[in-house]
């Protein structure tokens, strides 16, 4: 029989989750793919925010969670937003292609 | 059966974030990314949040990924599909995560024995109100200031992101 979960488990779970959002955002060219490995990232802080409001008994994860998820919102409205005009003026959405502040 | 429902879902949340930066065509990776979002969602149900389940499953995967699949649709990325899809310096960043990787579990494991106790009192029993009541009467009366400051940082992204959208600025 499997061993019962507890709040480790979660911890974990979002530590590997966040790993893996990290490698999204630092090795991907796509930009498309570097929002997407954010929301990753972002959803690894709501999994410890819910785990800890379930440990300690607390409403205030709960309600964080729901502020990082309206920050989601808002990052990914304008992040994209930004991405339709870069790809109107530079005709690219490759990271590293996009290279005028480089010497 | 809790402990497999967990598994079931931790499965769904890293093969799909593993898929989701490792597929070479962009709509695969919104599709893995929508698959690992309603993992976490089934996290939030074992987790007795059920608000937040929803909000994720309406938010998240309703509204997040199809904006997303519209700006895919929006930008041709066919041409980008065939080019490399890693930068010069992945080794590097690679290298990076692993360490930091290797210290947060380190410090995880040091730290295990506490978090490994269940829950002393669960929370719905000795109370009457549902979950999201209980949100609702934190968020409308201790949380009331910081609800009003994200209503404010939402006005300024639609205002932003319908600036950022126009032909001409």
């Amino acid at each position: 029989m499997l061993q019962p979960i507890t709040t480790i488990h979660y911890v974990v779970l979002s530590a590997a989750l966040l790993l893996i959002g990290t490698i999204g955002v630092l090795t991907r060219r796509n930009i498309v793919i570097i929002l997407m490995s954010i929301e990753l990232i972002l959803n690894a802080v709501n999994i410890n925010l819910i785990a800890f409001s379930q440990h300690l008994q607390n409403m205030g994860g709960q309600i964080f969670a729901i502020f990082v998820i309206t920050d989601a919102v808002a990052e990914a409205a304008v992040g994209l937003g930004i991405l339709i005009a870069l790809f109107r003026n530079k005709e690219t959405v490759l990271a590293d292609q996009i290279d005028l502040l480089k010497w | 059966m809790d402990s497999a429902f967990f598994y079931f879902f931790a499965l769904l949340v890293l093969g799909g974030a593993i898929l989701t930066i490792t597929r070479r065509n962009a709509i695969h990776s919104a599709i893995s990314l929508i698959v690992s979002l309603m993992g976490v969602a089934g996290l939030y149900l074992l987790q007795k949040a059920e608000f937040l389940f929803a909000v994720q499953i309406i938010l998240y995967i309703g509204g997040i990924m199809v904006l997303f699949l519209f700006v895919i649709m929006l930008v041709n990325l066919d041409e980008q599909a065939r080019e490399r899809q890693f930068n010069g310096q992945w080794w590097a960043a690679l290298a990076c995560v692993v360490l930091v990787g290797a210290q947060v579990f380190y410090f995880i494991r040091k730290g295990s024995d506490a978090l490994r106790l269940p829950p002393a009192a669960d929370m719905s029993v000795n109370m009457t109100k549902g979950n999201t009541e209980m949100i609702a009467d934190a968020l409308f009366s201790e949380y009331l200031l910081p609800f009003e400051i994200a209503s404010l940082l939402l006005l300024v992204a639609v205002v932003g992101s319908v600036v950022m959208a126009k032909k001409r600025i």
